[in-house]
């Protein structure tokens, strides 16, 4: 009998000693993940801000890119981005509207292009290569161009770009659907002045996420937009993204290291920029951060 | 009224262009691969010598198993660190460095994968190196593999865990459990269909990652010894490949996208489905 209050005693430092080692393990785990992003940021600048200077963003590629700058790949990425965005964009609005045409419940119509869109979600980058490279390179015959990169990168991003702006759109009150609808306003009306407005920098908040998105793409556009490194001329020219210029200067280039450095430097600048410029469409909007960017499930 | 109709039509079309471009990649996939599959059948990329496209040699297997190793390999890193985040970010975590640790994971995320490559090829391999080899082996890449599923596990538990009742941690609490006892109990049983809704969509990350696993793993097709004997996947091998191939080896080429658009489509309708039911009941 006396063995009790020592028996419990003893659970009592058992209990302490297993909150003790659990709650060190799991700042363990959330303490070296922060320590290996902040290890490969300080990595990209470290090595990387040592070559970056206003020439070498204009400057034209020369020797493989072993020397001179980024100018013609800068430009590319921008019109691929833009290619993929011209499209993209009203793609993704108009079937983010049809999506969210009922408020109460969803349709059979809703269900299955909300499944299809989860599929294409997942769908490998390398899978959008093969797909572009056979599509749009050489069925539609554009050839390695910054049209079939833009085109590619398109298809990519559009699941993302259709489920913010579908938030965006279901975030917007229905009160001010029913208040519009009272004062006899046509759907489309409604939808034009009251809906797009209110939900604009969600909607935009969902454009440059995209945004980040394309410019982080590799794999899809090496056998669609192509490696010509050159200053384009139009947009059938093949252009090479900033990205596909890293993977170049690291893996096929003996001696590209810094500038791939330094390339990567300006890219995840682009990114951070981006993040930041999300995370400030998104308060506007009076969105918490988390709800678009927590996955695609 | 006219216009309302309009709307809903244009809307609707736009809706099923969409929809409809998952089909045209599997339509274009399965146009293209039809030769190979026509000429050589399923069974000679599985039973031929080696993997010699210009001497008509089709064996998949080795890049198919250093897929499934690399990819599993993430998991098997980023489940613990990415559960272990969402547990520390609700249970553990100040409330200000919880924002900020939310914030960098986000960040964590958003890197691309040649930037993850290329810090794994400069900083990573020369590390790996000291066990033996070149350092750009199975091991590498599988090691920042998992840092680039993380985020998605790390963010998709996050949630999970952020929409647990409130009452049943409070309830836990005043019965004098203590915090491991209830993350271990209440929260990851509570939990985990949503946290193993985040480790299968890492997963299909993971098998659909391409650039970080091509720089790193060392691209030799043999089968794996072990972590440290260099390998290439699946996706690697499109990527290297494709640029040269001639007909009939492009259109294997294509057979080995397919299979990878189909396992990765299995998954996510069975994640879908599955989500859909807990909606429905």
């Amino acid at each position: 009998m006396d063995s009790g209050p020592a028996t419990s005693r003893a659970i009592e430092v058992r209990h302490h000693w297993r909150e003790f080692c659990v709650a060190v393990a799991v700042w363990v785990a959330a303490t070296s993940v922060i320590c290996v992003l902040i290890w490969i940021l300080a990595d990209i600048a470290i090595r990387g801000l040592a070559e970056v200077n206003f020439g070498f963003l204009i400057e034209d590629v020369q020797d493989a890119g072993r020397v001179g700058g980024i100018g013609p790949i800068i430009l590319s990425t921008g019109l691929i981005l833009l290619v993929c965005l011209v499209v993209a964009v009203p793609l993704s609005f108009g079937t983010a509207i049809a999506l969210t045409e009922r408020l109460d419940k969803e349709s059979w119509f809703a269900r299955n292009v909300r499944r299809s869109l989860d599929v294409l979600a997942g769908v490998p980058s390398i899978v959008f290569g093969l797909f572009g490279n056979a599509f749009f390179a050489i069925a539609l015959g554009l050839g390695y161009s910054i049209l079939s990169g833009g085109l590619t990168l398109a298809c990519m991003v559009l699941p993302i770009l259709i489920r913010t702006s579908e938030q965006a759109i279901r975030a917007v009150p229905a009160e001010y659907r029913y208040a519009a609808a009272a004062l006899g306003m046509k759907r489309t009306t409604i939808l034009f002045r009251v809906v797009l407005p209110v939900a604009m920098p969600a909607l935009a908040a969902g454009v440059v996420l995209s945004i980040g998105r394309a410019l982080a793409e590799t794999a899809a556009l090496i056998f669609t937009s192509g490696y010509v490194a050159r200053t384009p001329e139009s947009l059938l020219d093949s252009g090479r993204s900033l990205s596909v210029h890293i993977y170049d200067l690291a893996m096929n280039v003996p001696g590209g290291g810094s500038k791939a450095y330094a390339t990567a430097c300006v890219l995840v600048v682009l990114l951070l920029a981006i993040n930041a410029a999300t995370a400030l469409l998104l308060r506007l909007a009076g969105l918490h951060n988390r709800s678009t960017t927590g996955g695609s499930l | 009224m006219r216009s309302d109709q309009s709307l809903t039509i244009i809307t609707r079309a736009l809706a099923v262009i969409s929809a409809a471009i998952v089909l045209l990649i599997v339509l274009f996939l399965l146009r293209e691969s039809t030769p190979a599959l026509r000429q050589l059948g399923w069974s000679r990329f599985f039973t031929d010598a080696s993997w010699h496209p210009l001497s008509g040699q089709f064996n998949l297997t080795p890049m198919i198993v250093a897929t499934l190793v690399t990819s599993s390999g993430a998991i098997v890193i980023a489940a613990p660190l990415g559960i272990g985040s969402a547990v520390f970010v609700n249970f553990y975590a100040p409330r200000r460095l919880a924002a900020w640790h939310r914030r960098l994971i986000e960040l964590l995320a958003g890197i691309p994968s040649v930037v993850f490559g290329l810090w794994g090829l400069v900083v990573l391999a020369p590390i790996i190196a000291t066990f033996g080899g070149s350092g750009q082996n199975l091991l590498t890449a599988t090691i920042v593999l998992g840092l680039m599923v993380l985020p998605t596990v790390a963010l998709l538990s996050d949630t999970a865990i952020a929409a647990l009742p409130r009452e049943w941690i409070q309830g836990a609490a005043a019965l004098g459990m203590g915090r491991s006892a209830i993350v271990g109990w209440i929260v990851l049983p509570g939990a985990r269909r949503g946290i193993g809704g985040g480790i299968i969509l890492a997963l299909t990350r993971a098998l659909g990652e391409t650039m970080a696993v091509l720089m790193l793993a060392g691209n030799i097709v043999e089968m794996p010894s072990s972590l440290l004997s260099p390998g290439r996947t699946l996706n690697a091998n499109i990527a290297l490949e494709l640029g040269y191939a001639s007909a009939g080896h492009r259109s294997v080429l294509f057979v080995s996208g397919l299979m990878l658009m189909l396992v990765v489509s299995v998954i996510v309708l069975f994640v879908s489905r599955r989500e859909g039911t807990r909606r429905d009941g």
